[in-house]
């Protein structure tokens, strides 16, 4: 695998920090409403762009994945977490795909994504070149609450993309977690994480790189601990990582994917089941691509 | 150039409308379409008690359309009101309800809860594909549409259209049924019953089995139903099915609809409302027609 940008990152890990430490603190965890109502998650200020971005650079990154950096307005606000809608130039395909944003560079007006061919919308964004255009929608969905005190961060497969701009972005001390099918799944070497997090640990289904097992035997394994989770991975992982948030009773954050129509939250496409009734609908679900995509991981049914 | 046209006694400045369960309550898309520009505002159907809709996935893209099984979830009429009322009569356009029920007595239930608030049309949903009970199973057969539609008649404040379903037979018999009903519009069409399967996985997409398609897939259907009803029946259509530009918006408003709506093309561009409109001026002015009303119908 090839990182170009790696000296790159590091100086602006050390830029990152400044900012981030100056940064508005989000509130000792109490409530989960209380969070929401304090932050700026809840999108007042914000305005999504519907916009024609540009094309920076796209390269494919191993045998799955692609990173393709475009030059937008959304770099200026949005944050981790967040995710964006690209638009297919086939007619035929109505429906945006929504594709959550690996890294931003405020300063550049990029924003950078990592994404796998699942179909034939990917598979046109892949012959995306440097000068062309996309349609897209964002950023969208509220992202991660940035909170100050020690975080464990897992990811599972594709969900460690949104964990790369988070890791940045957080304050304090970090543990990153990332767990792969096997080696050629792989999207960050272990040692990429060293500028912005304490320790990194990988793991494979097939050991093919780092531990051999899942993300939470390397958990229980190296007995990691922290006072906030932020996790994103498939929905088997986003439960084992729910229940062990509930075990040490601590906040776990989590990312949720799902099939999205409008991404706005005004069809109902995207909807997961909650504990509480949601005020926008009365009923036990709430908006994946509007009140999500990240939720309190105990708000949320993922049986 | 005058794009206003009529429904009944209602004047709308524009003869585009957004189609029900595509823009909710206007309140998400009014970051990128000027609701006061709109004809009117469709909202989502909404029911005397909140529905939960169907269980995950309720969606599934197919070539040049989408199949959708969101199953009416709402949060009922009262929420409507208090919550997403007062934010739409802020906005000069023009409001149309969306009514669902699964039984008769719901559906009145809500034309009169709504007697009273400050709403310019109802639409009778008689037509919904998604739910097991009630919904289409009012629209497949003439006998009932009368029916339902003159007990909604005879009970609402409000003018009323009648949503109708392609999931029929014969649909000028519908059309006619609404019309002796009492109906003061119809809106058609409804979604087409369609289904897909994952091949992988050897099971339906979607949890429901089957879904509602919509898209430009259906168009030609779309606009083939709104002529034949236009044929049928003398009140007002508002055409839709797979419109995305200013030219279908032209077809189905020769075919005889005097107002057409937009949905799941504004889930490719949120700004498509304007894009529409501005392609029909185009042509209004290319053509040197002064009123749009002069080509509705015209076939």
């Amino acid at each position: 695998m090839h990182f170009p940008c790696l000296s790159f990152y590091q100086i602006l890990a050390v830029f990152l920090r400044h900012i981030f430490v100056s940064y508005k603190k989000y509130p000792q965890y109490s409530s989960y409403l209380e969070i929401l109502n304090n932050s700026k998650r809840k999108g007042e200020n914000m305005s999504i762009c519907s916009e024609k971005a540009i094309i920076y650079h796209q390269e494919k990154i191993n045998e799955y994945y692609y990173s393709l950096w475009l030059i937008t307005q959304v770099a200026s606000t949005a944050r981790a977490g967040q995710f964006i809608s690209l638009y297919s130039k086939d007619k035929s395909r109505l429906l945006p795909r929504p594709l959550s944003i690996c890294e931003i560079d405020r300063e550049k007006q990029l924003i950078c994504l990592i994404y796998r061919i699942n179909g034939e919308g990917t598979k046109e964004f892949s012959h995306l070149q440097a000068n062309d255009e996309i349609d897209i929608l964002g950023p969208l969905g509220n992202g991660f609450p940035l909170q100050d005190k020690p975080a464990l961060l897992i990811g599972g497969g594709a969900g460690i993309i949104p964990l790369w701009e988070l890791a940045k972005s957080l304050p304090g001390e970090k543990i990153l977690v990332q767990g792969y099918r096997s080696l050629a799944e792989s999207i960050f070497p272990k040692e990429a994480w060293n500028p912005f997090v304490n320790e990194s640990y990988v793991c494979t289904e097939d050991g093919s790189l780092g531990e051999k097992g899942n993300v939470l035997d390397v958990i229980r394994n190296k007995s990691l601990t922290a006072q906030v989770i932020y996790s994103c991975g498939p929905r088997p992982m986003l439960k084992a990582v729910k229940d062990y948030a509930e075990s040490l009773s601590i906040p776990a954050w989590i990312s949720l994917e799902e099939h999205m129509a409008c991404g706005i939250g005004a069809c109902l496409a995207c909807v997961c089941k909650t504990k509480h009734k949601d005020k926008h609908s009365e009923v036990h679900y709430q908006r994946v691509c509007k009140e999500g995509p990240v939720f309190l991981a105990e708000e949320v049914d993922l049986s | 150039m005058n794009c206003g046209v009529k429904l009944g006694n209602i004047s709308l400045k524009s003869p585009l409308l957004p189609a029900s369960g595509t823009f909710a309550s206007g309140k998400e898309y009014s970051e990128f379409v000027d609701l006061n520009s709109l004809g009117a505002v469709v909202t989502k159907g909404v029911s005397a008690q909140p529905w939960s809709g169907n269980p995950m996935p309720r969606i599934a893209e197919t070539a040049s359309g989408m199949l959708n099984a969101i199953g009416l979830q709402n949060a009922g009429v009262e929420h409507f009101i208090q919550e997403d009322l007062p934010f739409l009569k802020q906005m000069k356009a023009k409001i149309i309800v969306n009514i669902c029920g699964k039984t008769i007595e719901d559906y009145l239930q809500v034309v009169e809860r709504l007697s009273s608030e400050s709403v310019d049309f109802l639409e009778i949903n008689i037509s919904c594909p998604n739910i097991k009970e009630g919904g289409i199973a009012f629209g497949q057969n003439a006998q009932n549409i009368f029916e339902i539609t003159s007990l909604i008649k005879k009970k609402a404040k409000q003018p009323i259209m009648i949503k109708l379903s392609p999931n029929v037979t014969d649909i000028k018999e519908m059309a006619k049924a609404a019309q002796e009903g009492g109906a003061d519009a119809i809106s058609l069409i409804n979604t087409l019953t369609g289904t897909k399967i994952d091949i992988h996985q050897r099971k339906f997409v979607l949890a429901n089995q089957t879904g509602g398609l919509s898209g430009p897939a259906i168009k030609p259907i779309a606009l083939n139903m709104v002529y034949q009803a236009a044929q049928a029946v003398s009140i007002p259509l508002i055409g839709m099915g797979g419109i995305q530009s200013g030219e279908d918006a032209i077809e189905f408003l020769m075919a005889g609809a005097t107002a057409v709506a937009v949905g799941t093309s504004l889930f490719r561009y949120p700004g498509i409302f304007q894009e529409i409109l501005l392609a029909i001026q185009d042509y209004m002015r290319r053509y040197k027609v002064k009123n749009i009303k002069d080509i509705i119908g015209i076939l």
